[in-house]
């Protein structure tokens, strides 16, 4: 069980003049039940590449293999991998539309076959899970605040109980509560339901605090991927290319520069205050 | 896939006729599209498509990027083709079968009438190719000042043309956005009969509608926010100014048409 990309290529308006390659020769595997992370400037690719992996877009070149089948056969089932592979969009909320907020979340069980009663209980459940009160079910999700809609898209993917979880940016323009509300009910996603989740974010304290592996992208290309300690390292070069490592990782190298046993490779405050408690003891 | 739409999508490069004032274009496409209308007979169509020809070879425009446009109106051509194929009377009948005659001066029509066609397309998709939406509202606008003598709102259809010129990508780009994340909650806007195609595209259009209105607002409130009054008053970065190019320019269209014109009359 896993996502193989296999020299994937794409390239945006092809034969135009605004031709631009925006995944550059991708090679990628993703095993079940891992929590990675996705970082890149914007314009990266990162988009581009989530929405390959659940058949939304057609590589320009390169083939794609979810669970050992490739998913560009002619008579590959591509509603049912974009039902195991959820996709959360990035600004989700703009594709709600029913009349209540409990019916736009029964919008993708239904399109998934199931009956009325089956629908309303996933989508029960997936609200319960983001979070909302029961009491706005039965509200227009257009009077909703962003932070509230955003979690109704996000139930609205969650209730067809997707295997691979991919999230856009799901935090953006979120305030710090509600950011962290979110990234530790995806975190609590992947420890309980044991879903693989994908998590692309411009945050790099995020993503070292949650994922187990992070990959990096610059124009197209994948130039980093490992555990959060590995990729971090290359800080200098991370900058370069307009990115950064957690603050974290920026205190230990400085503690280290002074003379101090350092760890070097921790990234969040926790790794950090084991590493910098045992320099004392 | 909906991309694909060139309506209004200016091609860069850099030529003389993108350096044209956009006056001079619409001026031009004006009277290509009247010459159009006027020739008739072999000569004046070889003095067209020689004109279309120089103008293709001069803006530098790819020739595959104005045959696109073709491909909207393929079924507008075959029915206008149709039409004058079997509804021209005549006396030099070559076909007839049933209900159905072709006649010589019918298959002649059809000819005509599809090179048309095809020559206004591909004649104004040169101007909308070489000049940027702005401009050629900027164009438009100054070209119609004299209407507001007659209290024609000029200043105002320009910007909403302009406004309505610069919502037609975004909205494109907007409509992909929401089918695909649509689609990735199972949506189907392909298959099935066509009351459920109808059905499916309510997740569709609801999505697209809100956020248009919405943009719509938030565009009204920045405008609003800059004190954006109307058109009394208001001066331009770039004024249009004519330069020697464009007399130029001018001087072409002129003895280009009286071309047509004599031909017309004299042949
Ligand atoms: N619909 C499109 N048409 C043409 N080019 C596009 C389109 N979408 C993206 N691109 C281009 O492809 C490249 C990658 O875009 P992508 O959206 O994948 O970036 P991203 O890493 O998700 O950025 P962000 O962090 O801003 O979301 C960019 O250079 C972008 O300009
Ligand atoms: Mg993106």
């Amino acid at each position: 069980m896993s996502i193989i990309l296999d020299k994937v290529n794409y390239v945006y308006s092809t034969g135009s003049a605004y031709e631009i390659q925006a995944l550059k020769n991708i090679n990628l595997q993703i095993e079940d039940g891992q929590f990675i992370g996705i970082i890149g400037h914007t314009g990266s690719g990162k988009s581009t590449l989530i929405q390959h992996m659940n058949g939304l877009m057609k590589a320009t070149s390169g083939g794609i293999y979810f669970n050992g089948r490739d998913i560009y056969e002619e008579d590959y089932d591509k509603k049912e991998l974009r039902t195991r592979v959820g996709l959360v969009f990035q600004y989700p909320e703009h594709q709600l539309f029913e009349t209540t907020i409990f019916d736009d979340v029964c919008f993708g069980p239904m399109n998934q076959g199931l009956s009325k009663d089956e629908a309303g209980l996933r989508a029960f459940e997936a609200l319960k899970m983001v979070g909302m009160p029961e009491s706005l079910y039965y509200q227009s999700p257009f009077e909703l605040s962003g932070g509230q809609k955003r979690r109704v898209a996000i139930a609205g993917v969650l209730a067809m109980k997707p295997e691979v979880l991919i999230l856009d940016e799901p935090t953006a323009g979120l305030d710090p509560k509600g950011r962290d509300e979110i990234l530790d009910l995806i975190a609590d996603m992947h420890k309980k339901k044991k879903m693989t989740v994908i998590l692309v974010s411009h945050s790099m304290e995020d993503v070292a605090k949650y994922v187990q592996r992070i990959i990096v992208m610059n124009s197209g290309e994948i130039i980093y991927d490992g555990t959060p300690g590995e990729v971090f390292r290359h800080y200098r070069e991370l900058e370069t290319i307009g990115l950064a490592a957690p603050q974290v990782t920026y205190l230990m190298h400085e503690l280290k520069e002074f003379g101090l046993d350092a760890d070097t490779d921790a990234t969040t405050i926790e790794e950090a205050k084991k590493s910098i408690l045992k320099m004392f003891r | 896939m909906l991309r694909d739409i060139t309506i209004g999508q200016y091609y860069p490069a850099d030529s003389i006729v993108h350096k044209l004032d956009p006056r001079v274009k619409l001026m031009a496409a004006l009277i290509y599209i009247i010459s159009l209308f006027t020739f008739r007979g072999v000569a004046g169509f070889i003095l067209a498509s020689l004109f279309l020809v120089f103008m293709i070879r001069l803006s530098k425009v790819p020739f595959s990027y104005m045959v696109k446009g073709l491909k909207a109106i393929v079924i507008l051509m075959v029915i206008t083709a149709a039409f004058n194929l079997f509804l021209t009377p005549g006396d030099q009948v070559l076909v007839h079968f049933w209900i159905f005659t072709i006649t010589m001066e019918g298959v002649k029509n059809a000819a005509f009438m599809l090179v048309r066609l095809i020559y206004l397309i591909v004649g104004t998709s040169i101007m909308t190719l070489t000049t940027t939406p702005n401009q050629l509202t900027d164009g438009l606008e100054k070209s119609l000042m004299p209407l507001s003598k007659i209290k024609v709102p000029v200043h105002a259809i320009a910007m909403m043309m302009s406004i309505a010129l610069r919502f037609i990508p975004i909205l494109i780009e907007e409509t992909d956005i929401i089918m695909k994340a649509q689609m990735a909650r199972g949506a189907d806007f392909e298959n099935g009969n066509l009351i459920r195609r109808a059905k499916s595209m309510v997740p569709l259009l609801v999505p697209l509608f809100v956020s248009a209105f919405r943009r719509a607002d938030d565009l009204a409130m920045a405008m609003e926010a800059r004190c954006y009054v109307g058109g009394s008053g208001r001066t331009k970065m770039k004024p249009l100014r004519y330069k020697k190019r464009d007399y130029l320019a001018y001087l072409i269209l002129i003895v280009y048409l009286a071309g047509i014109i004599l031909l017309r009359v004299f042949l």
